[in-house]
């Protein structure tokens, strides 16, 4: 059978859209986690979670729709990529699965509290800095042969992946306090807005030394951004954008407004890096084309996922409506 | 000592998918089981039968979360330690595993939410279609699953173009030789779980006398599958053995522990097989009757262990014995379902106690044959991943070296102790609780259940400490 049209590109595109759903979904939620141990009091807590406690669930839909898509559409990306980081990947799903458990606990426990309190906050951390260090070793690139990882245990754990690591801990932060500003009132609010600044300071001084070191460590970045400049400048002038949008936000003491900024930094950010290193989908060596599945395969199941996707997306914002407003202290969720 | 990093591999893929499968095999009966409670109430509208189905659900929510958590980790396993059996059949698996996924969750978003939350907002027959649905939607999930695993067993459909294999009929890669009876044994292996469950729990509570109306219900229909569904199951289960007969002629010898090609073969009732020296000690067996049940003849000739190199046969010890265990527990199942009858036409099932605490007693036993049965199939298809095709050895990750395997090997086992023993202990608060405390569905009730999560667990209202009501 002669493939008709390429389905690489459109496989490129759903396997990134789920990637960018799940990093502002599940970031926002993790952030929760992260906040955990630095919030005001114990009902803080209980807002904090429950204005994440119907939707964090589906947003770890994208995840797992992520990890199966990329074995049907791009086997090589599943085969180098989980070997690659192996101990990273046990720790992030170890970090997930404790901070699951306690949404369902945590709520209906009382003398345990504190336990299920620990739990989902190491959880978070640990999901969101091994995530971190995915990127990281991402943009480092893998050390393949023959279509095989063939590095060490721990090539993924560089200084560079742990400031990678560091920066999603402050980014994931940074969507889970805006988060709460849109979900909460009163002194929860006020929290959130007081540690906004700080948590976008530390985002941008990560995103800034990442900005520098990678094109150092990279002939290809460094070739895709200064050889000549173009239109991806309008990238990082975006971020810079929703940096300005979000602190005026943030002083003006807006509701929704810094979530969606923060939002925007995340796209902008993410579609920077994309077009970094795109076509290499495994860097150094192989591009998305050298990492698709046969094309029989790409299209059976792009098939089953055209009739899905607007099932889950209508349902997510079906969900997403369901729950909207503001989460107050002591009603919700039991 | 070294460390032996396919080895590792196997024990932990063995550990994760037996802990994930014991949660979906009990899930796919149940949810079966639901749907027809709903059907029943919306035909009679006797209200004991929601009382039922909502008890069971509560029960359904939290064992479909346990499954989701455990799950996650599947769907990495494949990547992390075997790479190169990823990597060079993703273009069969790749597809067929993403369908499970894509299946489960668009259950999910659609049907599971209405059952656990849906009930009073819903029209009465769009909740009945929903309870339906979900339990259609577990079939087809464990269709996609055992469509791949059949496939590593009687691989078909596919070919190498270099290194990789490329599909080139998906109809005879999907439905390939082994699928038909690994789904129906696999499907009734399910409803046998489910019927089990509710029978020992049901029978519990009589003996408690809690809920007597809606349990002898429960008991009494339930009773009634037992007695189709265990012989049936035997029936099944000698297909299934018959087709791995034509395709894996050393598993069945393994299960056998028939070394010697021949006639005349004696089934084994006891044996312990020694791999060193070829041959078994301690025989105990009925004469021929592996020859009829295999060959339909008592000179008829059976494959055996001889057949196959040394370095191609499987590990006899486990796959004889865990087959034992399997056939064992199904003949005790058959037992205690004609027991029930016989009690039944004497008029004496509802004032025979030592018969519920038999039943209490077997409510784990289907979780043990499923895995015992799994046992056989799997480790008997050593040392071949896919069988003919690729070996343990040759689908392994290469980058994986013993001490990793080892480390996430112990890490799972403690993280899924951990969140076993939580579940397992909730589960028991819940049976504990039982369907005395249901909130009616009222306007209040109505209107803080719109405002709490729509997730699995959520759908129980048990609180997880003692007193805490």
């Amino acid at each position: 059978m002669e493939p008709v049209f390429d389905l690489v590109p459109i496989w490129a595109g759903i396997i990134g859209f789920g990637i960018i759903m799940y990093v502002l979904m599940d970031g926002f939620d993790l952030g929760q986690g992260i906040l955990f141990p630095f919030a005001p009091s114990e009902e803080a807590r209980d807002v904090m979670m429950n204005s994440v406690a119907p939707v964090w669930d589906g947003n770890e839909t994208w995840l797992v729709l992520g990890g199966a898509g990329l074995l049907a559409a791009f086997p090589l990306v599943y085969s180098v990529f989980l070997p690659a980081l192996y101990l990273g990947v046990f720790l992030m799903l170890a970090g997930l699965i404790f901070r699951g458990v306690a949404f369902e606990f945590r709520f209906k426990a009382k003398t345990s509290r504190y336990l299920w309190n620990w739990s989902f906050a190491g959880g978070s951390m640990l999901a969101t800095f091994a995530q971190g260090a995915v990127v990281g070793a991402y943009i480092q690139g893998f050390e393949t042969e023959n279509f095989r990882y063939v590095g060490g245990a721990f090539d993924w754990l560089t200084p560079f992946s742990i400031l990678t690591g560091f920066g999603m801990l402050a980014g994931y932060a940074l969507l889970g306090s805006t988060w709460l500003i849109l979900k909460s009132e009163g002194y929860i609010q006020q929290w959130a807005y007081k540690i906004t600044p700080y948590l976008l300071a530390a985002v941008v001084l990560v995103f800034g030394i990442i900005s520098i070191w990678t094109p150092m460590i990279s002939d290809l970045v460094r070739a895709r951004w200064f050889d000549q400049i173009s239109l991806i400048w309008l990238l990082p002038v975006g971020a810079f954008l929703s940096v300005v949008v979000l602190l005026r936000a943030v002083m003006k003491r807006q509701d929704g407004m810094p979530f969606v900024a923060t939002m925007a930094l995340f796209v902008f950010t993410y579609l920077g890096l994309a077009v970094s290193k795109l076509p290499y989908i495994v860097p150094p060596n192989y591009t998305l084309w050298d990492a698709a599945s046969a094309h029989s395969s790409q299209l059976f199941l792009l098939i089953g996922l055209l009739f899905v996707i607007p099932f889950v997306l209508m349902y997510t914002a079906w969900t997403y409506w369901v729950f909207r407003g503001k989460v107050k202290a002591g009603v919700g969720y039991h | 000592m070294e460390l032996d990093p396919i080895f590792l591999s196997r024990l932990q893929f063995a550990f994760v998918v037996s802990f994930h499968a014991i949660f979906p095999v009990f899930t796919i009966g149940l949810a079966s089981f639901i749907a027809v409670l709903e059907g029943i109430y919306l035909k009679t509208q006797n209200p004991v039968w929601m009382k039922l189905s909502q008890f069971w659900t509560k029960v359904f929510a939290v064992v479909f979360g346990m499954g989701v958590v455990s799950g996650i980790v599947m769907a990495f396993q494949f990547g992390t330690n075997w790479s190169n059996f990823s990597y060079i059949s993703a273009n069969f698996l790749g597809p067929i595993l993403s369908y499970e996924v894509v299946t489960a969750f668009f259950l999910e978003a659609a049907f599971l939410g209405v059952l656990l939350f849906g009930r009073g907002k819903v029209p009465p027959g769009i909740y009945w279609m929903s309870a339906v649905l979900v339990a259609v939607g577990t079939f087809i999930s464990s269709f996609w699953i055992l469509s791949a695993n059949s496939w590593m067993h009687t691989p078909a459909g596919v070919e190498f173009r270099g290194e990789l294999l490329y599909v080139t009929s998906w109809l005879e890669a999907i439905f390939n030789a082994s699928l038909p009876y690994r789904f129906a044994h696999m499907g009734l292996a399910s409803f046998l779980t489910g019927g089990f469950v509710v029978a020992g729990v049901s029978a519990w509570y009589l003996l408690r006398g809690r809920e007597v109306e809606a349990n002898r219900k429960a008991l009494s229909m339930t009773l009634w599958l037992l007695l189709i569904l265990t012989p049936l199951q035997a029936y099944v289960g000698d297909l299934h053995g018959l087709n791995t007969l034509e395709h894996q002629p050393a598993k069945v010898a393994a299960m056998e522990g028939n070394w010697e090609t021949r006639g005349n073969v004696p089934l084994l009732l006891f044996a312990w097989p020694d791999q060193e020296n070829q041959t078994n000690h301690l025989e105990v067996g009925i004469p021929n009757l592996a020859s009829i049940i295999l060959k339909h003849s008592p000179d008829g000739v059976v494959p055996g262990l001889d057949m196959v190199p040394r370095e191609e046969q499987p590990p006899v010890w486990v796959v004889f014995w865990s087959f034992r265990v399997m056939v064992g527990l199904g003949l005790l199942m058959i037992a205690v379902a004609v027991t029930g009858l016989v009690l039944r036409l004497r008029g004496k099932l509802w004032s025979t106690p030592w018969y519920f605490r038999v039943l209490q007693v077997m409510s784990i036993t289907p979780f043990i044959a499923v895995l015992a049965g799994w046992f056989t199939t799997e480790i008997g298809r050593g040392p071949w991943l896919i069988y003919g095709i690729m070996t343990f050895a040759e689908g392994v990750t290469p980058s994986l070296q013993g001490w990793m395997a080892l480390t996430t090997l112990i890490g799972y086992i403690i993280v899924y102790a951990l969140v076993f023993s939580g579940g397992l202990y909730y589960l028991m608060r819940i049976l504990r609780d039982g369907m005395e405390y249901q909130p009616a569905h009222d306007e209040h009730s109505t209107q803080t259940t719109t405002l709490r999560a729509k997730r699995p667990f959520s759908a129980a209202d048990v609180p997880f400490e003692e007193g805490a009501r």
